[in-house]
């Protein structure tokens, strides 16, 4: 019961959080100058005084910002995300058809990340001082302070033009013919340039506090007393330090959420990863309002639930938790 | 009879070496041609829709009248003959006969006429059509443009993607034509290839259209635009073959490294008719400095034009002295071009009445910079200014509605610029001097607010001379006119380029760019 009660808690949250995020952001996209006519027209090479008037008032765009707003707020709660002036479709049809690239890009880097890091973390804090450790950490320096597009050159220069192994652009090759299978690899090869670059970033944070957190528990008296019963030193880390030293390293993970999102809009520009980071990047370009609107709204869904199952998952590993709200 | 065969062959062999001397070899047929788009295209109907994405792929799908080659003479495309009448009021255009739409409907001359109206009424380039009064239709294949004045301009305005024939059948159902359904998804053309599929972000792909009016073409089976935003990604990809070509790459250094590489040509022919300029924008129209032309020569004096051209550019792009393209007919390089000359600069700028101070400055300006690949050349007025006493504060406005609105209302003392010439003077190119155009909120209108009455005659006048060569002479005058009042300082092209491995056979390099049919483009491999 009291699980459903933090639920509902925070489904309550997150909706005036939401509410919170589009008023925000509708505002601040109002406070620039310029709008999507002016984008309209550059894209024309040029247009006329009275196209572009046509234009704003086709799009109520002639409207003070206060009436917008409302329209705005007063469609959405009807689910509806309103009509992206750029694509000239519905925003959440735009937002849906990119959704899938994008949660297959992030959370396979999520997880490319914690599995490596987690790895890492671990050999790292058998020697703390020894010449892996450093190395680990080096690395892992390097991926977190390295600008991701730049990341994400380097492995293209690296790994598409001096050894092509993968390509250098989309998710799919169009000109493979055939069902699932082909395709699902096209995809999977075109998948591990962007994971690498996304997940670059990320490796860094989760070996260091792995690492932290397992020299921590590899000190405590459980564990002298795991190696006193004579438990192999490979149990011992395994089953007795590791389970302890996760939580802080998941919490870490599902607090990182945001930052993947956003990492995700460069890897997607620089690979041409047809997602909602795309997306965000044309529409912000184009001063594309709904769209960028509808995305800023899905991002924050998306790290709410994020955050909501790293919840979850920590009362899974860590039983302490389950007892708190 | 072996033995006949192989002699034959042998002949034959023989004499396609000969020919070959004169004549490309055989036109391969088939295969798949794998290029790019730098941007997403907002759809595929350029009738409503200008810029190079849509372009591209739109010249692909729709047939204009007229096509053009590198020289500029209009040959022969959907129309197979025309002639203007004698007063230069009417054009008449004989269309091809059996030319049929991807539906498989007729293209008639009902569908010419559709297509100017929708044009005129939706582009928004209103100085291709606007003086076209009406279309008359006399039979199926023949269409008459009546105009309110001569407009040579027209020749040019009827080719690539700035007069596809569009299909009355469909585009003609009273939906708004900028947002019909048909503009992105099935569309139905007359051009060389069919539509396949527009996935925004992703790609388009085009086939071969097998019933194309010209009998034996197109060559290729598919076309594949990749949508590729990255300019170091688009180049790797041609580096490792993944890409055939790509067009208008202006990233100089990308450039730089492609050319270096053997299986692929790097090329800035075929931009002449798009004519994109790079320019310093002075607002001539607001009290103070730069209202006096003496003070904008100063400013064009002290800028060194040879480094932006040679450290900037790395040598990639073309001098440009004047608002026209210097590929075109109508260039006039016989004006000044302001060779850096810092004596005459201080001089001109004492004349003008702004002495240095006792700090050595003279007075403050800014510059707006918009797009992020003019920073350099903004950092580098700064530092050139600062030598003949100029103080300038750069300020950077890399949103583009930003910009834009700062620089459409006025409000602004410089700022670089790229605009494109479309083609003829008269849509590209009057647009920026015209004192009639000066529109707040309109980006790309004049908007340095400059006013010579004797340029809006000129304008005028050459905008309705028929004959070639007086109009080539008024279009003279007005380029040295605009050289010594200096409203904005043009300094380089934009250093577009094609970029093409060696297995493509006849790459764009016409004057439209990418713009222009690909039913001669082939793939072949070395």
């Amino acid at each position: 019961m009291a699980f459903l009660k933090v639920l509902a808690q925070r489904i309550g949250y997150a909706v005036v959080l939401l509410i919170a995020v589009l008023v925000l952001n509708f505002t601040m996209i109002n406070l620039a100058p310029g709008d999507v006519v002016d984008t309209i027209a550059a894209d024309m090479g040029g247009a006329n005084a009275e196209l572009m008037a046509q234009i704003r008032a086709e799009y109520g765009l002639d409207q003070p910002v206060i009436v917008q707003l409302g329209r705005y707020i007063g469609r959405v709660l009807q689910f509806d995300l309103g009509y992206s002036y750029f694509y000239n479709r519905p925003v959440t049809e735009l937002i849906f058809e990119r959704l899938p690239a994008t949660l297959l890009l992030v959370f396979s880097a999520q997880i490319f990340a914690l599995v490596l890091g987690i790895l890492l973390g671990v050999f790292a804090a058998q020697k703390p001082n020894g010449l892996f450790s450093h190395i680990v950490t080096l690395f892992a320096l390097f991926g977190y302070a390295a600008p991701v597009f730049w990341t994400g050159i380097l492995l293209l220069i690296a790994f598409s033009l001096k050894i092509p192994l993968f390509p250098v652009a989309g998710m799919r090759d169009v000109t493979i013919e055939g069902g699932f299978f082909p395709q699902a690899l096209s995809i999977a090869h075109h998948l591990v340039l962007p994971m690498l670059t996304l997940g670059s970033i990320f490796i860094a944070l989760y070996s260091r506090l792995c690492r932290a957190s397992m020299l921590e528990v590899l000190g405590s008296d459980y564990v002298r007393t795991a190696k006193a019963k004579g438990l192999r030193p490979r149990d011992v880390v395994m089953k007795h330090a590791l389970k302890n030293a996760l939580p802080p390293v998941v919490t870490l993970a599902g607090l990182q959420f945001s930052a993947v999102i956003s990492g995700a809009v460069l890897v997607e520009t620089v690979f041409s990863w047809p997602g909602l980071g795309q997306l965000a990047l044309t529409s912000i370009l184009a001063r594309d309002t709904p769209t960028i609107l509808g995305i800023l709204f899905f991002s924050a869904l998306v790290v709410i639930v994020g955050n909501l199952l790293t919840d979850f998952v920590l009362r899974m590993i860590d039983p302490r938790v389950r007892g708190r709200g | 009879m072996t033995t006949f065969l192989k002699a034959l062959a042998r002949s034959v062999a023989a004499a396609a070496l000969l020919v070959g001397a004169a004549h490309a070899d055989e036109p391969v047929k088939g295969g798949t041609l794998i290029t790019t788009l730098p941007q997403t295209p907002r759809h595929l109907n350029p009738a409503v829709q200008s810029g190079i994405v849509t372009g591209a792929p739109g010249a692909q799908l729709f047939a204009a009248p007229l096509r053009y080659d590198e020289d500029w003479t209009p040959q022969p495309y959907l129309a197979e003959s025309w002639a203007w009448s004698d007063d230069g009021l009417s054009m008449t255009l004989n269309l091809v006969k059996d030319a049929r739409f991807h539906d498989g409907e007729p293209i008639t001359s009902e569908d010419v006429a559709f297509s100017v109206e929708t044009i005129k009424a939706n582009h928004p380039f209103k100085t291709m059509f606007g003086v076209v009064d009406s279309v008359e239709t006399p039979d199926e294949h023949t269409a008459v443009l009546k105009l309110s004045q001569p407009h040579p301009a027209l020749l040019l305005a009827m080719s690539s993607q700035l007069m596809p024939i569009i299909p009355k059948h469909i585009y003609g159902d009273g939906q708004d034509p900028k947002s019909h359904p048909r503009n992105g998804q099935d569309v139905v053309g007359s051009g060389p290839f069919k539509f396949v599929e527009f996935t925004p972000d992703q790609q388009v792909i085009l086939e071969r259209n097998d019933d194309f009016f010209i009998e034996g073409r197109p060559y290729l089976d598919r076309i594949v635009y990749r949508i590729i935003k990255d300019a170091a990604a688009r180049s790797i990809g041609m580096e490792n073959g993944e890409l055939h070509m790509t067009t208008f790459e202006n990233t100089v250094r990308n450039i730089k490294r492609m050319s270096e590489n053997d299986s692929i040509t790097v090329t800035d022919e075929g931009y002449a008719a798009i004519g994109p300029i790079n320019w310093l924008a002075f607002n001539t129209g607001q009290d103070g400095p730069l209202a006096d032309k003496r003070v904008r020569q100063a400013i064009a004096y002290a800028v060194d034009k040879e480094f932006i051209l040679n450290a900037i550019m790395l040598g990639l792009s073309q001098d440009a002295k004047t608002g026209i393209h210097p590929g075109s007919p109508l260039y006039y390089e016989g004006v000044n071009g302001y060779d850096l000359d810092l004596d005459k600069a201080n001089a001109l700028l004492d004349e003008a009445g702004y002495p240095k101070d006792a700090n050595g400055t003279r007075f403050a300006l800014t510059i707006d910079h918009g797009n992020p690949t003019t920073k350099p050349q903004a950092e580098f007025t700064k530092a050139s200014l600062a030598k003949v006493g100029i103080d300038v504060t750069v300020n950077s406005f890399v949103d583009f509605p930003t910009w834009a609105s700062k620089i459409s209302n006025h409000d602004f003392d410089m700022t670089w610029d790229t605009v494109f010439n479309w083609g003829d003077p008269v849509i590209g190119v009057h647009r920026t001097y015209d004192s009639q155009n000066i529109k707040e909120g309109v980006i790309w209108s004049n908007t340095q607010q400059y006013t010579n009455p004797k340029i809006d005659e000129l304008m005028n006048a050459a905008g309705q001379e028929i004959d070639p060569e007086k109009r080539a002479a008024l279009y003279r005058e007005f380029q040295e006119i605009l050289a010594e009042d200096l409203p904005v300082y043009w300094t380089n092209t934009l250093p577009y380029h094609t970029v093409y491995s060696n297995k493509v056979r006849n790459p764009p390099l016409g004057i439209w760019a990418s713009s222009s049919p690909y039913d001669l483009v082939y793939l072949k491999e070395e």
